[in-house]
């Protein structure tokens, strides 16, 4: 219950403070930290125009996508407490429903019947396939790592000692951070804010939803980026007791942000076709981790 | 014994009299014996889950034996997966065939097959006597393959008819060498030889024995590389039949691997590891293919491999679990496995009778000239999705209650691993994960390209939706993926008794499901539901939300372009290009290309076609070499009577005169010892 508390509160300034750290790093002021929640309140209150291409599914693909980002975040736990569905072989579930809410924008996009838009997906589709193995084995390896396969006793037995345990949570912080990065669409696997639509990929998938249906995607857009930020506190949080990781969690939330901003602001897209090599790399460093977890558990011969 | 002779007799007058009677008579007779021995097994199959070994022996002939006839939980298990398939599959087919309503002949025929694959596959899962089970074995290979021909006017159909028919016998040929082998040991047929010389003789032997019939099996299974005659077949049949093919008939090859895993005393570590790397690489290979093909039939094809890999993971998984006497990850992987095999068998007919709807509506399965057709026929379209998205594993499908089982045998199996078997167990997540997304790249390509957008084709007849009638049993089959992917429970207290049979074998401890780790299928249930009340509370706000401000339909955004066609969407290929390139490496994709030239370019065209390329290596590349092979013995061949009866004279000189010389050769070298 916590956690899903965070999560949404975090969810309402995590996008904004990129925003606010990308202009102030390009010499603008920039809009308030709340400006993309408003935003989308004021999409909720439009109106919605639909191609005449599509069909139900286009309808019903935004609701479906959001829902299952919803109930992939009653998934994480935070520190000790436990998320609303915590069971053993938890994360499993809690890819696979991504999923779902993926083949749904997928299937939603390829719906208009536009040429633009079955790039993004086949793109999306593409990525996401990469990105899966990296999950399961950092995953895999951590539940190696403590004995357990659900989120909230993988997180509370994480027990930091040696500096090389310290080394495997950078790691694997670095590896929920380009995941997060992959879901999300940003840099540098894809640039939001690019205007050419040849060279995006979610942007394009969602060029033709408006009022509503866009309200709900961007909202599961800010709910993933705190789900991902939550889980990656969780790597380092152990058994803090709540008054002092509430406060540490807001601050990483915070650092998080701000490193996604320096990231966007300094840093160019990689070229499409390098995409995929770099996701790739993700499982590299999964399996690096796998054989870090190997050798804390002593069963490296 | 009555229940037999019911079985066989009823089948049979039915055969007889089917040629005799009216078009409508003959769909009732087919549809009335299928449910007949339908019910007659199933109650059978459910007396056995509920506690009883059914056990009956009929007397046999001189040759083969008294035939033991059992029906174990194993079997009753396959059984009601057949059942189930061949009533919604028959009642399917019976509207799919209306089309064909002019030719009786044919019609006769496939009528008499249909009856007499149902039979046989029954009978494949009682028999216990080796004999008796090639014969069964056989009436269902050929049957098959008959069933296949239906359209045997067209050539292609024929082609891929007579491939398998040629595959089976080499699978046939594996199982008789097996049979043979244990017969001329122990003199008995039946299947408890089987067991007992396993038992008495070394691993290694056993190890032998058993890949003789781990090869025949799964040769009718589709494991790669022996999967060559699926994606031939399945496209050409009659919709339901490649339904039933798909969703059943393979499935009698992983029984066969299941039955002699029951029977025959192996290294389980060993063959379990086989099973494992055999699998996974059929699951990631036939994925891997799918998505590049341009028949939605031949893509379903692929993707039964890809399952049956899947299947055949959890396979290996049980005997690895066996051989380290892992009670947990035995029964999880053969759990899995089982309720895979029924997973699959409904989402894969499920998908081939969709596509049977597609192809009635347009007459055509090439994906690149179909599109819109959710339009047209919603109801096949929302069959399709619910199909799709369970074989892709998502929740809260069935699919994904499998694969979820499957990972959490593979994460049991961590904690008491060591460094060899955690490598396998990281190889093995991964290759689940990607089979997870590179089956979601196929099907939203399926479902995007076949159901979504514009029409890709001008079709000169109307595209309209099936009779509802022909819709029920699909709906059927729907109503049962979500019911498993919602109450999985009920379904792992089911399995309890199949699963016990292969923890047995080691006498590891195992009483169900709740003692380990499956608790946590409750907790997806709950879950499961979560998702739907979210899904249903948002549509609801949105329907509010939408009815007080304004809803407009417009043209799709095309930056400004004002013209749009259906022909600038995406199409399948493009949607798989950057996959296809990145992948190279392991596709032939043949490719014909006439580019344009001059300043007014006319005409340009593209054509690709993919290629397996273990078809090429291993199928191709010996038989056109043995062709050439045999082609220097052309000459014997010279269409002279002459010399065809100096063959015949040879022949039978030489059948008298090889013993006689031998005789005397043995004759020479005992004088030449002497000296």
């Amino acid at each position: 219950m916590l956690s899903l508390i965070l999560i949404i509160l975090t969810a309402t300034f995590f996008t904004g403070i990129i925003i606010r750290t990308k202009s102030i790093a390009s010499g603008r002021k920039g809009p308030g930290i709340f400006q993309p929640v408003k935003d989308v309140i004021r999409l909720f209150k439009k109106g919605t125009v639909y191609s005449e291409t599509s069909s139900f599914v286009f309808r019903i693909a935004p609701t479906i996508y959001f829902s299952s980002v919803f109930v992939a975040m009653l998934v994480v736990p935070f520190g000790q407490s436990k998320g609303i569905i915590s069971f053993n072989g938890d994360f499993i579930f809690f890819a696979y429903v991504l999923g779902l809410g993926k083949f749904f924008s997928i299937i939603g996009a390829m719906d208009t019947g536009s040429s633009f838009e079955g790039m993004g997906a086949s793109r999306e589709a593409l990525y996401s396939m990469f990105a899966e193995p990296a999950f399961f084995i950092l995953m895999g390896s951590l539940g190696l790592l403590t004995g357990y396969t659900s989120f909230q006793e993988i997180f509370s037995a994480l027990h930091l000692g040696s500096p090389i345990s310290y080394a495997l949570a950078v790691l694997a912080a670095f590896v929920f951070l380009m995941i997060a990065m992959i879901e999300n669409s940003r840099m540098p696997i894809d640039d939001p804010k690019t205007h050419l639509e040849l060279t995006m990929v979610h942007e394009v998938m969602i060029l033709d939803n408006s009022g509503f249906d866009l309200g709900l995607i961007l909202t599961a857009g800010f709910l993933k980026f705190a789900i991902y930020g939550t889980i990656i506190f969780n790597l380092f949080s152990g058994t803090i007791a709540y008054e002092y990781a509430i406060p540490m969690f807001f601050a990483m939330q915070l650092f998080l942000a701000f490193a996604v901003g320096m990231i966007e602001s300094f840093m160019a897209r990689f070229r499409m076709n390098q995409n995929a090599q770099f996701i790739v790399v993700l499982s590299s460093v999964s399996l690096l981790i796998f054989f870090g977890a190997l050798l804390i558990s002593g069963k490296f011969i | 014994m009555n229940l037999v002779w019911s079985f066989i007799l009823i089948p049979f007058i039915a055969i007889c009299l089917i040629p005799f009677l009216k078009m409508k008579g003959k769909a009732i007779a087919v549809y009335s014996v299928i449910s007949f021995i339908a019910l007659l097994t199933g109650y059978l199959a459910i007396q056995t889950l509920s506690g009883e070994n059914v056990h009956l022996t009929l007397p046999g002939s001189l040759v083969s034996g008294p035939i033991n006839l059992e029906i174990d939980a194993l079997s009753a298990w396959f059984i009601l997966i057949i059942n189930f398939g061949f009533i919604t599959g028959g009642f399917y087919g019976l509207f799919y065939m209306k089309a064909y309503i002019n030719q009786p002949k044919n019609l006769n025929l496939h009528g008499i097959l249909f009856i007499l694959l149902h039979a046989s596959l029954l009978s494949l899962c009682v028999i216990q006597n080796s004999i008796a089970f090639l014969v069964a074995w056989e009436i269902m290979a050929l049957s098959a393959f008959l069933s296949v021909i239906f359209e045997h006017e067209k050539v292609a159909t024929l082609r891929a008819g007579i491939n398998y028919l040629i595959q089976s016998h080499i699978s046939i040929l594996f199982l008789m060498i097996g049979f043979i082998w244990v017969a001329s040991q122990t003199g008995s047929y039946d299947f408890s030889a089987i067991h007992n010389y396993s038992l008495t003789h070394s691993e290694p032997v056993s190890l032998i024995l058993f890949s003789f019939f781990f090869i025949g099996f799964a040769i009718k299974a589709g494991f790669v590389p022996f999967h060559t005659w699926l994606p031939y077949a399945h496209p050409v049949a009659p919709a339901h039949i490649s339904g039933i093919m798909s969703g059943i008939l393979i499935k009698i090859g992983i029984f066969g691997i299941l039955r002699m895993l029951l029977l025959i005393q192996v290294n389980y570590t060993t063959i379990g590891s086989f099973i494992l790397v055999i699998s996974i690489i059929s699951g990631i290979y036939g994925v891997m293919l799918a998505i590049l093909q341009h028949n939605l039939k031949k893509l379903l094809a692929y993707h039964s491999i890809e399952n049956i890999g899947i299947i055949g993971i959890g396979i290996g998984l049980g005997c690895i679990g066996l051989g380290t006497n892992n009670p947990v990850l035995s029964s999880l992987g053969f759990a899995g496995a089982l309720l895979h095999t029924l997973n699959h068998s409904l989402f894969k007919s499920l998908l081939f009778f969709t596509a049977g709807n597609v192809y009635q509506a347009t007459h055509t399965l090439d994906i690149e000239k179909l599109g819109g057709i959710v339009k047209k026929m919603p109801q096949t379209s929302i069959l399709f999705l619910i199909a799709a998205l369970a074989i892709c594993g998502l929740p809260p499908f069935n699919g994904f209650i499998s694969e979820f089982i499957l990972y959490t045998g593979l994460y049991h199996w961590f904690q008491d691993a060591q460094m060899d078997s955690l490598i396998s167990i990281i190889f093995t997540v991964t290759a689940l994960a990607m089979i997870g997304g590179l089956a979601l790249m196929c099907f939203t390509k399926a479902f995007g390209v076949v159901f979504l957008g514009n029409p890709r084709h001008a079709f000169q007849h109307e595209v309209k939706e099936v009779p509802v009638l022909q819709l029920m049993p699909l709906y059927a089959i729907a109503a049962f993926i979500i019911l498993i992917g919602l109450f999985p429970k009920i379904f792992m207290d089911i399995l309890i008794q199949p699963v016990q049979l292969f923890t047995g074998l080691k006498k590891l401890p195992f009483a169900g499901f709740q003692s380990n780790d499956l608790e946590a299928l409750v907790s997806i249930s709950h879950a499961s539901w979560y998702l739907i009340v979210m899904v249903l509370l948002i549509l609801g706000i949105k329907k509010w939300v939408l009815s007080k401000s304004t809803v407009t339909v417009s043209p799709t955004w095309s930056s400004g372009y004002t013209a749009p066609t259906a022909r600038i969407q995406y199409t399948a290929s493009s949607f798989v290009k950057t996959y296809s390139k990145l992948f190279g490496l392991f596709f032939l994709i043949s490719k014909r290309e006439k580019e344009t030239q001059g300043i007014f370019p006319s005409e340009a065209h593209l054509e690709t076609h993919p290629y397996d390329k273990i078809e090429k290596w291993l199928i191709d590349f010996p038989t056109v070499n043995f062709k050439i092979f045999m082609g220097r013995f052309r000459f014997f061949q010279n269409g002279k009577l002459q010399f065809y009866i100096l063959y015949g004279i040879i022949f039978i000189i030489s059948i008298i005169s090889i013993p006689l010389l031998y005789d005397k050769i043995i004759q020479v070298i005992d004088f030449l010892k002497q000296l």
